[in-house]
């Protein structure tokens, strides 16, 4: 009988986390029910306008910003964090690899308001007078390059967010890399190929999925990446025009005008973002897991 | 490797097959360097961001890490300190371990020990998939649930959602260290009698204490930098928030939050001192964390 009890006491802590899952969604789906109905799915998604004097809602500024942030990020730390994780897995001496995985692992343990802490009063100031103010003053023509160079922007959000999660890319593509058995590699070192030759042939085709999986993790996380983001986007409710224009991500968006919200219609649509963003997230997330699952469990 | 050519009497001065593959090797070695040389490269640089981060908190917080600032309430601009952010952190994140540590534990146990393999899977899926909510998302929601039916922003919700945040990272991570545990020590204690829950909980949870606790302290090293859920549920106050979990409460990170957009110098230098304290708590976890278990992160075998 006490078998039992422990049983079902243990069962009920994992059975929360399955209400808990649900519970948010539903909530989150039942708080922001009048939005819904005022202005239709499609209609609350591809809204460009967040008006709260009009009580007009539009998500599309947010869910842009939110796109385009997380991919500007992507593209700096996919590069890096799959060449990092390369070099860690492949290249690297083993006393050096471990130190420095661990270095890489604690970045992503600093706290995200730090990291915005660091971005707003360092980074921000740094960039506008340094790469924005060239940037803008050599293509003055480009609109999408257009100043003024403010600091706070979609470029410095999208930078902070690369540094923030490529460690997810390196620990866990270094995982993915390192799963795939020797032998796959001998053979093809064997036959008289560079360890270059035998990371691009052999081991990257091989472990494909996974590192994939590792970068859309690292996707999701951006994508729902708080602080850091509102501390250095430039909170500016409107759909970025450029990479040195100020934007607003849905995480941001939350963050800035959750606790001053003025009514119950705005208080809505704030959830109707959470919402999204929730979403948003768990499709990219399982779309991850199921590849990173995948390649694991077809290598081991 | 490349001896150079030797002059052969007799021969033409045709390019020899041996001279192709040699120069060709050449450029294929050359490659093999160039790449090694970026990866290399590449690791770097993802440093580069955390010697500048550690070295600006530092050398930016250190100054303002007196007295005042660890033993006063803010007053203006510029007297006062983080007494409230530091008490009030102390309060919440040692309550939502309190409260999540025994339900992600005990969540892991039935993942790994108890239940059959589809509800493993789908417990294990539901915990990744909350550990990848962001935790502005589990804000919002329990903003719904404890802020609004109570007309206040209080302790308790903060609370709430830090421990939210902890209870799918502790399940998952007390689940991966009892499946290390070797089935002879779960078979040793069965075989002396225990009934199924003692055998867990004497013998298997005993032999994975030390990665549990692991998982726990990574588990508190993130909820205490959590900011997002705790500026919708917990708010942040001016006041020392001492045991009035029913109110508004300060923590470390709404209060760099809140005083890093400040105009006053001495405000933004006590969001750096904050941010000092934090991030040293949080690193230190985390390195406690991952000498208690020996190494966490993966190594494996190539």
């Amino acid at each position: 009988m006490p078998d039992r009890a422990f049983a079902i006491l243990a069962g009920a802590g994992a059975l929360l986390i399955g209400f808990l899952l649900v519970a948010i969604a539903l909530r989150l789906l039942v708080s922001s029910i009048d939005t819904w109905r005022t202005f239709g799915l499609i209609g609350f998604v591809v809204g460009q306008v967040w008006d709260v004097g009009a009580v007009v809602y539009g998500a599309l500024p947010f869910i842009a910003g939110t796109l385009v942030t997380a991919g500007l990020a992507m593209l700096i730390a996919v590069p890096l964090g799959v060449l990092a994780a390369i070099y860690l897995a492949e290249f690297a001496p083993r006393r050096l690899a471990m130190p420095l995985v661990t270095l890489i692992e604690l970045i992503a343990a600093i706290p995200s308001v730090v990291i915005g802490l660091w971005g707003l009063v360092v980074l921000t100031p740094i960039l506008r007078d340094t790469v924005e103010s060239w940037v803008t003053s050599l293509f003055p023509d480009v609109p999408f390059l257009a100043g003024p160079p403010l600091g706070s922007d979609i470029f410095t959000a999208s930078l902070i967010l690369a540094v923030m999660v490529t460690p997810t890319i390196v620990a866990l593509g270094r995982e993915v890399i390192l799963a795939l058995p020797a032998n796959y590699r001998e053979a093809y070192v064997g036959l008289g190929a560079t360890r270059w030759e035998t990371v691009a042939t052999v081991v990257l085709p091989s472990v494909r999925a996974g590192l994939l999986g590792a970068c859309i993790l690292a996707l999701g996380r951006a994508m729902g990446e708080t602080m850091a983001v509102t501390m250095t986007i430039g909170n500016a409710d409107r759909i970025p025009t450029g990479l040195f224009d100020q934007g607003q991500t849905i995480a941001s968006k939350i963050a800035t005008s959750f606790v001053e919200a003025s009514s119950a219609e705005e208080t809505s649509a704030l959830l109707a973002l959470g919402l999204v963003l929730m979403v948003l997230t768990l499709i990219v997330g399982i779309i991850a897991r199921m590849l990173v699952g995948r390649s694991r469990t077809a290598v081991g | 490797m490349s001896t150079g050519t030797l002059p052969v009497p007799g021969v033409s001065a045709r390019p020899r097959v041996a001279d192709l593959v040699r120069t060709g090797s050449r450029r294929r070695r050359l490659v093999d360097a160039l790449m090694r040389l970026l990866s290399v490269l590449a690791t770097l640089l993802i440093l580069v961001p955390l010697v500048a981060l550690v070295g600006y908190v530092i050398a930016n917080g250190l100054p303002w890490m007196d007295m005042e600032f660890l033993a006063s309430a803010p007053v203006d601009e510029v007297h006062g300190g983080a007494l409230n952010a530091i008490v009030g952190s102390l309060q919440m994140v040692p309550l939502a371990t309190l409260l999540a540590a025994p339900i992600g534990i005990l969540g892991g146990i039935y993942v790994a020990e108890i239940a059959g393999p589809r509800t493993a899977g789908g417990v294990r899926f539901a915990a990744d998939v909350m550990v990848g909510l962001p935790s502005v998302v589990v804000g919002v929601f329990v903003y719904t649930v404890l802020v609004v039916p109570f007309h206040t922003y209080s302790a308790v919700a903060g609370v709430i959602s830090l421990a939210v945040i902890m209870i799918p990272v502790i399940v998952r991570s007390t689940e991966e260290i009892l499946r290390l545990v070797p089935n002879a020590v779960r078979e040793g204690g069965l075989a002396l009698g225990m009934p199924r829950w003692r055998a867990i909980t004497r013998v298997v949870l005993r032999a994975g204490l030390g990665g549990i606790l692991t998982g726990v302290m990574l588990a508190v090293a993130r909820a205490s930098g959590e900011t997002a859920p705790l500026l919708l549920t917990a708010l942040g106050s001016r006041l020392v928030n001492v045991g009035e979990l029913n109110k508004p409460m300060d923590s470390l990170p709404t209060f760099i939050y809140t005083n890093s957009g400040q105009p006053s110098p001495v405000l933004v230098g006590q969001a750096w001192a904050a941010a000092l304290l934090l991030l040293v708590f949080v690193l230190v976890a985390n390195v406690v964390a991952r000498v208690i278990s020996g190494r966490r992160s993966s190594g494996g075998s190539r």
